[in-house]
């Protein structure tokens, strides 16, 4: 029997080792760089090269000055963002070519893309040695079919170029400029993301994935993604995977902005696993209309500290907004996320289930805020926050931030802390189950319900990383 | 083939429990461990099932010829050795079904084989119907919001689908209706046979009526004092625990 300062320093030995395994990242030349530092030089570099139109770089600029002049949010937010250092960080580089080959891949890395279930055609890509996705094959009858129904799915940056009526119309509306600071920065220097509108009344049955029209030069670390939804659309997006992804910068910052019009469904599905050095800074929102209804299902993994609150304006009478989101925070990581609903329409509801589980020196930290002014009129909210601690060093912390005035109107907050017990360990280990494994069937117990609305395939990842994040928890 | 416990000493939190414990348990064969409440019969079931509290301090357990104390609680589940526990801990979010097929894929790891979902239920099925379990009972959470009798049940279809060769029900009845009782008695029941060896630990002669044992043993202060065959159950019932104290109360 070891003593427990030495358990938790073997701990830290085991955690550090498994931290190391998602990061990896090579040098990468690129055709074009706007080299270190931000200014309006580097605003017009990115215009210049992409073709712009004015107005764009108009908002751009405009943007910068915004980023500029906006503190950094400090009383509430976690004092790790002081040590972002903006200027080394490289804010537009496309079209790269790898210069690597698959043997220089990690084997570590191919090992997790392995037990994950990557599928092969998709690893060399994830890996970083292939610029480009290879589906072509399975994207143009599906480009075809999308097309057939008038569905636009683009980049954004073409979404500018080729269908500037809608895009202008709804870009930067839902999320304006000036929302927080790093909005400010995704609108000067964005680059990549999506661009999807649907036309009245079209359902797709498929979910739209990014994986379809990513390339290397998309994954960059300023996406913006804007989705329309017309009257009466229905639409599931799916963006992320559960692999570790190669290291391109230490700050993402990226923006969604959806539009829910009359009766329109919009579904968006988030499965992230950050590198441990990673800043990711994201700012989610949806506008719903009249009976509209729009859903997050977030699931943030690794990184050095998320912070994303992904928020549905609830515009429209009867509208609905729904935040589904699972965190899971490792040692050495912050987990800062949460949800927004603002309801801004009579009968309108809203629904927030947030599991977090924190391992190690791992912190989880809910933030929610609900809304309901005194002029509305039967607005209901639903908010359930779990948090499951592994180790004792293990961190949670809640912040709902809720207002509710005007008659009828009503909240249901419930907030949970738990423990994975020794008795609970030692039942399963009694039934052969070894205790690392046990301590997974725990934790994936303690998501089943939310991660069974994820899509099929991203659940099935998401069990088995979680299995993988268990492991060298105990012990 | 047989459990050999020999000079089986056992601590909690220092203070000593069991005091060289002896027992030979051959598969096929069931045996009650009776005895007053702090005798150190759980402490017996647990201590032989690895529980992290217990501290073995002298003695041995030979599953079959290998040693077991010393070993990891799944180590010694994979071995043969099941426990019934005397209150089954609830597992949020784990429905029985996956939990028994986790149980049984860390087995086949171990022997590097592998079984087809397909092949996983209609055993499960098979076992489920024998002891007439209805189908919508596996895809609950483990123990979650049960009834003592559903608790009882859900570990006697782990116990059916697990094939110990050693069980030790650890004062599994106690608190229980005479329903519950049946289901567990049904149980092991349907189990009996060459293959597995049972322990019954109880506190009561009640479960006895229904399990009939091959032997009784009567525990006082850390060690078997009196054994014998069915009929010492219906003794003990009949006289109470007041004359085992009377004549061994000196060994405490």
């Amino acid at each position: 029997m070891s003593s427990q300062t030495d358990d938790r320093s073997a701990q830290e030995k085991a955690l550090a080792v498994e931290r190391d395994v998602g990061n990896f990242s090579y040098e990468t030349s690129y055709d074009f760089d706007a080299g270190k530092g931000l200014s309006e030089r580097t605003i017009d570099y990115i215009c210049d090269v992409k073709g712009e139109p004015d107005w764009m770089r108009e908002f751009r600029k405009k943007a910068l000055k915004v980023f500029n002049d906006k503190p950094m949010p400090s009383s509430w937010a976690s004092p790790d963002l002081a040590n972002i250092d903006f200027d080394r960080i490289s804010y537009y580089m496309a079209k790269g070519r790898p210069s690597r080959s698959w043997d220089e891949v990690p084997d570590e890395v191919k090992k997790t893309f392995e037990r994950l279930g990557v599928p092969e055609k998709e690893r060399a890509f994830l890996a970083g040695v292939e610029a480009q996705f290879d589906s072509e094959s399975s994207y143009s009858s599906m480009k075809e079919e999308l097309a057939k129904q008038g569905v636009i799915f683009v980049s954004s940056s073409e979404g500018l170029m080729k269908h500037p009526e809608i895009f202008r119309q709804w870009f930067g509306k839902v999320i304006p400029i000036g929302d927080n600071k790093f909005s400010a920065l995704n609108s000067a220097v964005f680059s990549g993301g999506s661009f999807i509108y649907i036309p009245k009344g079209v359902k797709l049955k498929q979910p739209l994935q990014a994986y379809f029209r990513i390339n290397a030069e998309e994954m960059g670390q300023f996406e913006r993604t804007l989705i329309i939804a017309d009257e009466g659309a229905e639409m599931m997006y799916m963006e992320g995977c559960t692999a570790p992804q190669y290291e391109t910068s230490a700050l993402h910052s990226a923006v969604v902005e959806l539009v829910a019009l009359k009766g329109a469904k919009i579904q968006y599905v988030t499965v992230q696993n950050w590198s441990a050095s990673v800043f990711n800074l994201v700012t989610k929102r949806g506008l719903a209309l009249e009976d509209a209804e729009i859903r997050w299902i977030d699931c943030n993994i690794g990184s050095r500290l998320t912070m994303k609150y992904p928020a549905v304006v609830l515009r429209g009478e009867r509208a609905r907004g729904e935040v589904l989101s699972i965190a899971l925070a490792h040692d050495g990581q912050h987990q800062d996320t949460g949800s927004k609903m603002i309801h801004a329409a009579d009968n309108t509801s809203s629904n927030i289930v947030s599991k977090s589980i924190s391992i190690g020196k791992g912190r989880a930290t809910y933030r929610g805020m609900v809304q309901m002014p005194r002029h509305l009129k039967n607005c209901k909210n639903n908010t359930e926050c779990d948090a499951l601690l592994i180790n004792t060093n293990s961190r949670t912390d809640t912040y709902p931030a809720i207002v509710v005035r005007g008659e009828g109107n009503s909240v249901q907050h419930e907030a949970s802390v738990s423990k994975v017990s020794e008795e609970q360990i030692f039942y399963m280990q009694q039934r052969g189950i070894p205790e690392a494994e046990a301590m997974s069937l725990a934790v994936n117990g303690f998501v089943n319900d939310l991660v069974r609305e994820f899509p099929m395939e991203y659940s099935v990842e998401l069990r088995r990383l979680i299995d993988l994040e268990m492991e060298g928890s105990v012990g | 083939m047989s459990l050999n416990i020999n000079n089986l000493s056992v601590s909690i939190a220092e203070r000593q429990i069991l005091k060289d414990f002896n027992l030979s348990v051959s598969r096929g064969e069931v045996h009650a461990i009776m005895g007053p409440n702090g005798t150190g019969k759980s402490t017996l079931a647990k201590a032989l099932a690895a529980h992290p509290d217990y501290t073995v301090t002298g003695g041995t357990a030979l599953l079959d010829g290998a040693e077991i104390i010393g070993l990891e609680p799944d180590a010694v589940a994979r071995l043969g050795l099941f426990m019934a526990f005397q209150y089954p801990v609830e597992i949020p979010g784990v429905s029985i079904a996956n939990f028994i097929r986790a149980a049984l894929t860390a087995r086949l790891k171990e022997s590097g084989g592998d079984f087809s979902a397909t092949a996983y239920y209609k055993a499960l099925y098979a076992q489920m119907d024998a002891l007439k379990i209805p189908r919508e009972f596996t895809s609950r959470s483990v123990n979650v919001g049960f009834s003592g009798g559903e608790k009882k049940r859900c570990d006697i279809l782990q116990m059916a689908m697990l094939k110990p060769s050693y069980a030790i029900l650890d004062e599994t009845d106690s608190g229980l209706d005479i329903d519950a009782l049946r289901i567990v008695a049904d149980g092991v029941n349907h189990m009996r046979g060459p293959g597995t060896g049972f322990v019954i630990i109880t506190h009561y002669q009640r479960l006895l009526n229904y399990i009939k044992p091959d032997y009784v043993h009567v525990m006082y202060g850390g060690r078997i004092v009196k054994s014998g065959g069915a009929e010492l159950a219906l003794e003990l019932e009949e006289k109470g625990y007041g004359w085992v104290e009377k004549e061994f109360g000196v060994l405490v």
